[in-house]
């Protein structure tokens, strides 16, 4: 293999000079001539009707444009639905009105619109608005709300369950249990987190009235997803819809589905003929932006005495919210119950999801979407088979882990490569384990507490394929595209249907470029984000983007290296077959003085009198990239924690990561991926919590409330790659925007009640606040 | 975030602040580093017609100690405070305190005067300053006037103010000898308000018996409060660890703090007596390096 230039470098992020010296440009950078600003009112109740809205004195204010209510809306933008129809599982039909006309089912249920000439006057207009409310009985709570007799949230689902979906994979799970020498019960909450991406969700809308265009630009993941969507809701045609998805200031999931906001702006912008725009206060964002996790489990796990995990029966409750959002029945079914083998050998897992909807905020992908949640239990499920037998918890992973790749999982999975052991003895060695638990029996003699948590995982990503996305339901299917442009002088245009937004795939994507064309890395630009400009894609979620859009990126620049060899075999007249090419240059084999560089090729593209018979003119390739299968990292990743005996605040001692995730392109930006995962994932685990109140008010909607942890509070991440390349891509990359998310939570969780073990301790749910420790303690009596 | 509109006032001299005050009373807000006052604004929480901007009056920003009282000016930052040398020497516990509020962008812009004039019943100086038995000085067209700290904080968000009047400075009476001084904070996260805060203060005389014993607490309570408790139990001793560690039990003695989403009220009263314990310990050995 040729040294590579490119590849698997520590290159810096080239959007970083934009984005931290101001330069970048979000959707509230944008102002059009003209622009009017939009407010949203939203519901005082989380359940109540609305009996009637006066808008007369709001509309007297100068400088307001008009309010606008469910009536004004509910024939003229369609409700949403989901966009994950899981199949055989009952799904209600639920719709979500852009504006509600009859009931508020949450809080953040949007009651009517105010558009003024500055977003001041709009926000004042809105206290203007008088609303008649009838109070309907609340349900936040999943248990209560699947009760007989617990308020109805949508005439559809009458006792509040949106879905049940059921897997069973492998043997059946009596008759393991039957055979197994033990059979423990467990149940474990897995709360609510809420996303607070950086940037809130906003959207500005510009309609044309003689041309019938629309143009939006929307804080999107996937602006290509918005499009069609929106172009349904909105009945404008897609052709003459453009959504633009500008620098996107952090998603982690919670910009990927299509809201009200931004049909209502887009709506008002045809409306009234002047752009509309709209931007989440920090507030609106905490109550109206998507939240994740939120499931309650009951599991039961047969093992045989020496710790082999042989069965699980999971049943889960997901909360959804009020409504269900565009991908949100997938994630906790199919990109959870399929996970539910992990990276052991289970030989039966039967599990069984109920989707419930509760009067609090829609939930769907958070960052991991799934695969966190199936994580923390089954390494919940090692620790505390662990527990239960006396065992170490590492010797329990050991009898369990899957021994070598491919394979097949009892859910259906095939898992693509991976050294499962290798990776997992390793980290145990950086993370000095042995000699931790030595350190840990001493302490315990002196009083300390001091806990040892490991978390193995694997992770179903590179969200693809398309046959398998759309056998579980999914609207769409699940490829990337892109296109790769040579342009006269040799520079490169790269247009994908991915939407990096912040994941530094405009430098990883220009690094697979300039090492598959030869090319200086400064002569790619990667173009992302604009409907108008890119090919269809779906878009950057589920650590998706490399492996699927970088491999049709991949793709393309191999197919454009292909045409460039015959044109420079004309050129050089000779044959295509004797022609090679290195470092940018084309030469005959043999002969390296009979040579072409690959800007005389581009400019030979265009000027066209030289091509080979048939060739057409240009030096450009499109490649619709759908893989055969997903791509599965994986890792071990070890966490060392010490509670303080006073005040019980847990601190981080030593925290290890090591990671397969195939291919590692640049491990500069791979090892931020990992540091901020785990600092996301650990964050659940000892800091954020959503609070609703019986009412179904929002106790944590700031971030004074809502405990996101500093740069001060996190840890030293060691983060290590082991490359074992995937099979299913062209080039052997996994993913890693989430693997941290999805290690680290149960690593933390595990490290903490290990502290606390020796004093009976078997089970806690997070977060794991030091008060929440305090109180554990004292309720078990125990005087640490 | 949009507050509702109103009128911004930019007096260049104290004398002008106070003729605005006069004039606009109840129905403005001064406006010194911002970071309680416009949340609220934002929230539309607090609504004020006029807003007087107090940035420009360089006078009322001063560390100086004159006779045997330290005077800190009301528009004096945190991290002012945190770094003075004067105070380092000769005030430790302030300067220990303000270093241990919000995070640096916070301490860079809010002031000693908007802390105790906004009372956040979680506030980190009130502690201190309980502790320190430190005066308010109020000033108005009409006169000036001094107020105890423990006297001046009367609940949560609540002062002995008159909105004719403007807090013109913090006084604190030095203390001299062999003095050892700490402020214990209790946060789950950084930068974050306390979950209890304890300061601590210990005087030694010449014997070694302890002369003086302050211990000023914060978010136990609607507002600061001293641990008397405490002191009484340990004034007048030769104080050892096994006094402190009984000493601190008295802590909550009579409390009833808040609960709320992150603790109990019985998690922080627990949590006051352990820092309590922590806060004197440290004060003791510092007190004894001095004696
Ligand atoms: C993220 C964050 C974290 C924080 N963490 C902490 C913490 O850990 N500990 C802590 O103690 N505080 C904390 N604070 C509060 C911070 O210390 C504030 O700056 C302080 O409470 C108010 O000071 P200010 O100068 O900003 O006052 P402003 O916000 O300008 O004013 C606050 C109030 O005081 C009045 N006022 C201001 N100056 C005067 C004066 N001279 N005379 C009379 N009235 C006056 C105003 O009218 C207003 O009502 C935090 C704030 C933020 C935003």
């Amino acid at each position: 293999m040729p040294e590579r230039r490119y590849l698997g470098k520590r290159i810096k992020r080239r959007e970083d000079l934009r984005l931290l010296t101001g330069r970048g440009l979000f959707v509230d950078d944008l102002s059009l001539p003209g622009t009017v600003y939009a407010a949203f009112l939203r519901s005082s109740y989380a359940h109540a009707r609305i009996k009637s809205i006066d808008t007369t004195r709001a509309e007297k204010i100068s400088g307001v444009i008009g309010v606008f209510t469910g009536e004004y809306f509910k024939d003229k933008v369609q409700p949403l639905m989901t966009a994950w129809a899981l199949t055989g599982a009952d799904l209600k039909p639920i719709k979500w009105p852009v504006v509600v006309h009859d009931k508020a089912r949450f809080i953040g249920d949007i009651v009517a619109v105010a558009v003024a000439e500055d977003p001041y006057t709009a926000y004042d207009a809105l206290e203007a608005i008088e609303v008649e409310y009838e109070p309907l009985p609340v349900v936040t709570d999943m248990e209560e709300a699947v009760k007989p007799g617990a308020p109805v949230i949508h005439d559809e689902a009458p006792n509040n369950v949106a879905f049940t979906w059921r897997l069973t994979g492998g043997e059946d799970f009596d008759s393991i249990a039957a055979k197994a020498d033990h059979v423990m019960r467990q149940r474990l909450v897995n709360h609510r987190l809420i996303p607070s991406a950086m940037e809130t969700r906003g959207a500005l809308a510009h309609y044309n009235a003689s041309t019938g265009e629309l143009t939006v630009w929307v804080t999107s993941q996937n602006p290509h997803v918005h499009r069609l969507i929106m172009s349904a809701s909105l009945g404008i045609p897609e052709h003459k819809l453009r959504v633009i998805a500008p620098d996107v200031g952090g998603g982690f999931g919670s910009k990927i589905p299509v809201y009200p906001g931004e049909l209502i702006v887009s709506r008002l912008a045809m409306d009234l003929g002047r752009p509309v725009k709209w931007m989440e206060t920090r507030k609106e964002n905490f109550m109206g932006t998507h939240h994740g996790r939120d499931h309650i489990t009951d599991f039961e796990v047969a093992y045989t005495r020496k710790g082999e995990v042989l069965g699980l029966r999971v049943r889960t409750l997901a909360n959804l919210g009020a409504y269900l959002s565009t991908a949100a029945p997938g994630v906790p079914t199919i990109l959870y119950g399929t996970m539910l083998s992990g990276p052991y050998k289970i030989k039966s897992v039967d599990v069984e999801v109920k989707g419930v909807l509760t009067n609090t905020t829609p939930v769907d992908a958070y960052r991991g979407a799934g695969r966190p949640e199936a994580t923390y239990l089954l390494e919940r499920v090692m620790d505390l088979v662990a527990r239960e037998l006396g065992m170490d918890p590492a010797d329990v992973r050991r009898v369990n882990l899957v021994e070598k790749a491919p394979y097949n999982a009892v859910t259906g999975l095939i898992y693509d490569s991976g050294r499962y052991r290798e990776v997992f003895e390793e980290a145990l060695k950086r993370a000095e384990y042995s000699k931790w638990r030595e350190i840990q029996s001493k302490a315990r003699k002196e009083g300390r507490l001091i806990g040892i948590g490991i978390s193995s995982y694997i992770e179903m990503c590179g969200l693809a394929p398309s046959r398998i996305a759309r056998a579980t339901g999914f609207g769409l299917g699940l490829w990337e595209s892109a296109v790769v442009r040579i342009h006269p002088s040799g520079k490169v245009t790269v247009y994908t249907g991915s939407h990096p937004h912040g994941q530094g795939e405009e430098t990883t994507f220009a690094q697979i470029v300039a090492e598959e064309l030869g090319v200086p890395i400064e002569d790619v630009e990667i173009v992302h984000g604009d409907t108008a400009q890119t090919p269809f894609g779906m878009g950057t979620y589920g650590s998706r983007t490399t492996p699927v859009g970088g491999g049709a990126i991949a793709l393309a620049a191999r197919r454009v290296k292909e045409k460039a060899r015959r044109i420079a075999a004309s050129l050089l007249e000779a044959r295509v077959d004797d022609v090679e090419y290195s470092e940018g240059k084309f030469y005959v084999r043999g002969h390296p003085e009979k040579q072409v560089t690959i800007q005389e090729v581009a400019l030979a593209s265009y000027t066209a009198d030289k091509l080979p018979e048939g060739e057409e003119p240009g030096l450009e390739a499109t490649v619709f990239y759908d893989p055969e299968n997903f791509t599965f990292p994986y890792g071990t990743h070890v966490c060392v924690v010490e509670i303080d005996k006073e005040t019980f605040k847990p601190k981080i001692l030593r925290y290890v990561a090591v990671d397969d995730i195939g291919v590692v392109v640049n491990p500069l930006i791979a090892e931020g991926q990992v540091h901020g995962g785990v600092i996301q994932g650990l964050a659940q685990a000892l800091y954020e919590y959503a609070v609703f109140d019986e009412a179904g008010n929002l106790l944590t909607a700031g971030f004074n409330d809502y405990m996101i942890p500093t740069a001060i509070d996190t840890p030293n991440v060691e983060s290590y790659f082991v490359e074992t390349p995937s099979p299913h891509n062209p080039l052997g990359v996994k993913g890693v925007g989430e693997t941290g998310t999805i290690a680290s939570t149960a690593a933390v969780v595990n490290a903490v009640l290990d502290a606390l073990s020796h004093l009976g301790i078997k089970h806690a749910d997070m977060p794991l606040t030091p008060y929440k420790i305090w109180e554990i303690l004292k309720e078990k009596g125990v005087k640490a | 975030m949009y507050p509702p509109s109103f009128k911004l006032l930019v007096p260049q001299s104290l004398d002008e602040a106070l003729k605005m005050l006069a004039e606009h009373g109840g129905e403005a807000k001064l406006l010194a580093g911002g970071h309680s006052l416009i949340p609220l604004m934002k929230l539309r929480l607090a609504r004020p017609a006029y807003v007087i901007y107090l940035g420009k009056l360089k006078e009322l920003s001063y560390i100086r100690e004159e006779g045997d009282t330290i005077r800190v000016g009301a528009l004096t930052t945190h991290s002012e405070i945190e770094s003075s040398e004067l105070l380092r020497e000769r005030c430790p516990l302030l300067a220990e305190t303000a270093s241990k509020i919000g995070d640096r962008q916070v301490r860079n812009m809010g002031t000693i005067g908007g802390s105790i004039a906004h009372a956040d019943p979680a506030a980190d100086y009130p502690a201190a300053l309980v502790a320190l038995e430190a005066e308010v000085v109020l000033k108005s067209v009409n006169g000036e006037r001094a107020v105890k700290v423990s006297d001046f904080i009367k609940g949560p968000y609540i002062t002995d103010i008159d909105p004719q009047e403007l807090i013109t400075e913090i006084r604190i009476p030095v203390v001299n000898g062999a003095v050892g001084s700490s402020y214990e904070k209790l946060v789950f996260r950084a930068s974050d308000f306390a979950i209890v805060g304890v300061a601590a203060l210990i005087v030694l005389g010449k014997d070694g018996t302890a002369e003086r014993v302050r211990v000023g607490m914060t978010g136990v309570a609607e507002g600061p409060v001293r641990a008397q408790g405490v002191e009484e139990e340990l004034e007048g001793k030769k104080i050892t660890e096994e006094d402190i560690d009984k000493a601190s039990k008295k802590a909550s003695e009579g409390l009833n703090p808040p609960s709320d989403i992150r603790a109990s009220s019985e998690y922080r009263k627990a949590m006051a007596e352990a820092l309590t314990r922590r806060a004197l310990i440290k004060a003791l050995s510092e007190a004894k390096k001095k004696a």
